[in-house]
């Protein structure tokens, strides 16, 4: 059999893994990229309002940057993290703009800007809004032009350990249904959020946390779990995401009674409050019944034709194909859906985790530059910094390490689940059925309000699901692009990473960013001030509890 | 409502694999898009259907496959747009590339292609310290053909390629198009000359199936005819199409219509020996022609009012 050997391997080829892949190689790694997904499928494709930064070469302010992050966090991000993330954004968008990203200027050449949420002033990059995919583009090709190896549609299961190091990873091509060892003196994950654990969700079906679960179940702690993004603008229907770019450009949020309800919860950002507070101010409408048809309304009419064909062209495209809607001309119904995972592997601003030898950059790490709520265009950001940073660690640390050996013994435990999910005979149960009531239940009891009662529900839901899956079967009984083979394996990942949720989320006893509790509907900086930590054992989850890093920003209350 | 989709399978593993077609039939709501339906095959009837997909809002270019014959990209395309009278759909794997398994293909020649046109920027001279400055225009024209999410779609479905699998392929051309066009990017002569060779913008026989099948508007056609108007700009007029098109200008200029005796010898060239059996091989055609009584007049005469022709040939002229 063969064995596959580099320096760095990451793993996830979305904008995080794509940068850590070009940090490694200009750092002079032997640098492999491993993707599930041909590159630009990933996910990061689907971002698409645009990319904050401060240029302070134009007077901007990084501070300014890193202070609105830090109030949209709720005080919960870390803010060494948060400090680099905002001073290294001016570098990063020109560093994408002298690679080819078209960002679109103003009437002087220069790069232009719009508005975001969370932010008094505009200073988001975009590319019409198709901006991640725009990005995601670039980065390939800077990939191409590397000549960096690309194990495309390959599937890791689980991480090698050695002596407590990580050295690599056994991996499924779906191709021909193989299990490879690769071996790396560092990895580095960079695979995205958890989005198929909710039902319904803007992410893709592809997004299914696995780096979560391949770091968790190899011992590091994950970070801050229960920080689960709803965006206040997802599609009626199929939930697909409608960019905050909408409202950056000027749309309404509109009540059943035609108000600009935002009026009520944040007088003076209005529609462009930090998502958290837009979400949970839909919610109260659509429950309070100045909803529509489980919607709240976003118009806008009055931005005009032009600019809804230049700047939002593709959100037009989505409303039309989905509702017959055009924008010009009708408000379209949306409504919270989940959206993005602030929380995930802990690591630190290197993109290090507890771990020796593995790092995490993207959605996937908890750093934690997005605390209790993620400011909008602070994702593609993160990807970016941190991907490099990771790639640059990972390419140091390796550099130090000498070979080791891994013995081949490890594909066996991943080829023995393997087997026994072809081996077993169909007995009416199925992944699919399985996945759609984890959804159902995260969507009805982890969403923009909880309380203990329906976190102890959605828990003990999730553990039902957890014991039906072993017994799961997989019908398709190929080697070759066994896709029922895949979605069985990524499901055992999301269910790990679904209890994580539940669990974290029962721990913190208060309210804070977009974990609200009805029952306890307050912050408390005086005992929650900190982040949370589970961990797995043998025994089950283990939480603990982690300090906030404060350098110069107070908590104080938020107002929008 | 009630859907049945004939679905074009193909197990790789079976004994003697042969493609075949299987029918699900199935309660839908009429709000179903193609995708929407195969995932609930897939989750409810049949999971070894297997098929590529991811986002659901055509963005990340997975889903590419033929319905009803024609490529699409099925997550945007409505069950009640493409259903026929007894409520029936066809659905296939994309053309022009070896399928794997049921609906999923093999992707290498794609993106082998894409890979060669060199897709990345290349600046030339020293780097500025803040952005380049580029004109806001550039930008959203070239947003345009950004938008192509390489779902293969055009490659599918272009005769050129069902015929020649030399040629670049629309997606690649169109990928092209996005570094010779964006003005921060100096390489565009040596792009241009690449482009003109064999299985370059010549190739293409403007049937228009590019464009028509494009789930992005990109038009990769509309580019391929961009490039090839740069390209001769460039002076790269030395290829068949180059010359052809030249030559049709030339004498279309002069007389107001087409004289097909002399386009040939113009765009071959008389005595041109690398072009000598391309111009012999029309000698047949000729003669066919003339047996028909199709060939046109040897005295070719200028059409009525032929000023006029030529001062809009003029104009246009002026105006470049």
């Amino acid at each position: 059999m063969a064995v596959y050997e580099h320096d760095v391997l990451v793993v996830g080829a979305g904008l995080a893994g794509m940068r850590a892949t070009l940090a490694a190689h200009q750092k002079g790694a032997n640098v492999a990229m491993i993707t599930k997904v041909h590159p630009v499928r990933s996910h990061s494709n689907a971002a698409q309002g645009g990319i904050n930064a401060a240029l302070t070469s134009r007077g901007d302010s990084w501070e300014d940057h890193a202070q609105a992050t830090v109030k949209g966090s709720d005080y919960l991000g870390d803010q060494d993290a948060i400090e680099v993330m905002c001073q290294e954004a001016g570098d990063a968008i020109i560093e994408l703009e002298h690679m080819g990203v078209i960002f679109n200027r103003d009437e002087t050449g220069h790069l232009g800007t719009r508005r975001f949420g969370g932010q008094e002033v505009a200073r988001t990059f975009f590319v019409a809004d198709i901006t991640g995919a725009a990005i995601l583009q670039v980065l390939y090709e800077q990939v191409l032009k590397a000549q960096v190896r690309v194990y495309e549609e390959w599937f890791v299961t689980s991480l090698v350990m050695a002596d407590g190091e990580c050295r690599g990873v056994v991996a499924l091509e779906l191709m021909t249904g193989q299990l490879h060892l690769i071996k790396a003196k560092a990895v580095v994950l960079c695979t995205g959020g958890t989005g198929r654990i909710y039902e319904p969700t803007t992410n893709g079906l592809v997004v299914t946390g696995d780096g979560l679960a391949l770091a968790y179940r190899v011992g590091a702690p994950l970070l801050d779990m229960e920080m689960v993004q709803y965006h206040p603008t997802t599609l009626k229907g199929n939930g697909v995401l409608i960019t905050e770019a909408a409202r950056g450009e000027g749309a309404y949020l509109l009540n059943a009674k035609g108000e600009r309800f935002m009026e009520k919860y944040a007088p003076k950002l209005m529609e462009l409050a930090s998502r958290d507070v837009v979400s949970r101010a839909e919610q109260t409408e659509i429950n309070e019944g100045r909803g529509v048809d489980g919607c709240v309304l976003l118009d806008l009419r009055h931005l005009g034709k032009e600019v809804i064909e230049t700047k939002l062209g593709y959100i037009n495209e989505v409303a039309m194909d989905f509702l017959g809607i055009n924008l010009a001309e009708e408000p379209i119904p949306v409504r919270p859906g989940h959206h993005y995972q602030m929380g995930g592997i802990k690591t630190n601003v290197l993109g290090a985790t507890s771990i020796p030898g593995l790092y995490a950059a993207g959605e996937c790490a908890g750093v934690s530059v997005h605390g209790a709520n993620r400011l909008g265009a602070n994702s593609l950001l993160d990807t970016l910094i941190f991907g490099r940073r990771s790639g640059e660690a990972a390419t140091a640390h390796a550099k130090e390490q000498s070979p080791k050996e891994v013995p081949e013994s490890v594909l066996e435990a991943d080829g023995a689940l393997i087997r026994s999910f072809l081996e077993r005979k169909p007995k009416g149960d199925s992944w699919a059925r399985v996945r759609l009531e984890m959804g159902e239940t995260m969507n009805q009891y982890m969403a923009v309000f909880r309380n203990e009662e329906g976190m102890k529900a959605a828990l003990n839901k999730v553990c039902e699901l957890k014991e039906r899956y072993p017994r799961l079967a997989v019908q398709d009984k190929g080697q070759v692009f066994n896709t029922n083979l895949l979605f069985t394996l990524e499901l055992g990942f999301m269910l790990d990473i679904a209890e994580t949720i539940c669990v974290s989320g029962l721990a913190r006893k208060e309210s804070r960013g977009a974990h609200y509790r009805g029952d306890i509907p307050r912050r408390d900086d005086v005992n929650w001030l900190k982040h949370t930590v589970v961990s797995w054992t043998p025994e089950g989850t283990q939480m603990d509890f982690a300090p906030v890093t404060i350098t110069r920003w107070q908590p104080q209350e938020r107002r929008y | 409502m009630q859907v049945t989709l004939q679905v074009r399978r193909f197990n790789p593993e079976a004994p003697r694999a042969q493609p075949y077609e299987q029918e699900f039939t199935l309660d839908v709501p009429g709000y179903f898009t193609v995708l929407d339906t195969l995932i609930k095959v897939r989750e409810e009837m049949d999971p070894t259907l297997t098929l590529r997909c991811s986002c659901r809002a055509s963005i990340c270019g997975s889903c590419a496959m033929r319905v009803n014959g024609h490529a699409k990209l099925v997550c945007k395309t409505k069950l009640t747009s493409v259903m026929d009278a007894q409520g029936k759909v066809r659905v296939a794997p994309v053309g022009n590339m070896p399928v794997v398994k049921d609906l999923v293909v093999d992707m290498k020649p794609f993106w082998d292609k894409v890979r060669g046109v060199d897709p990345w920027l290349q600046p030339q001279g020293p780097e500025p310290k803040d952005e380049y400055l580029a004109p806001n225009e550039a930008m959203v024209h070239l947003t345009g053909v950004m938008m192509c999410i390489m779902c293969g779609a055009c490659v599918s479905d272009c005769t050129v390629l069902e015929v020649d699998s030399n040629f670049l392929g629309p997606a690649a051309l169109a990928k092209a198009y996005r570094f010779v066009g964006d003005p921060r990017d100096g390489a565009a002569k040596g792009r241009l000359g690449k482009l003109s060779e064999y299985g370059g913008i010549w190739d293409c026989t403007r049937c228009y199936e590019c464009v028509q099948v494009c789930p992005k508007g990109v038009a990769p056609m509309e580019r391929i005819m961009a490039l090839r108007d740069k390209a001769i700009v460039a002076g790269f007029d030395k290829a068949i199409g180059a010359r052809h098109t030249i030559a049709f200008g030339e004498i279309v200029g002069h007389s107001g219509r087409l004289d097909e005796l002399r386009l040939v010898p113009k765009t071959f060239g008389m005595f041109n020996p690398l072009h000598l059996p391309n111009l012999l091989g029309m000698i047949p055609v000729g003669l066919r022609a003339l047996r028909r009584r199709k060939l046109p007049p040897i005295r070719h005469k200028s059409i009525p009012g032929v000023e006029n022709v030529r001062r809009i040939f003029k104009k246009v002229e002026a105006g470049q």
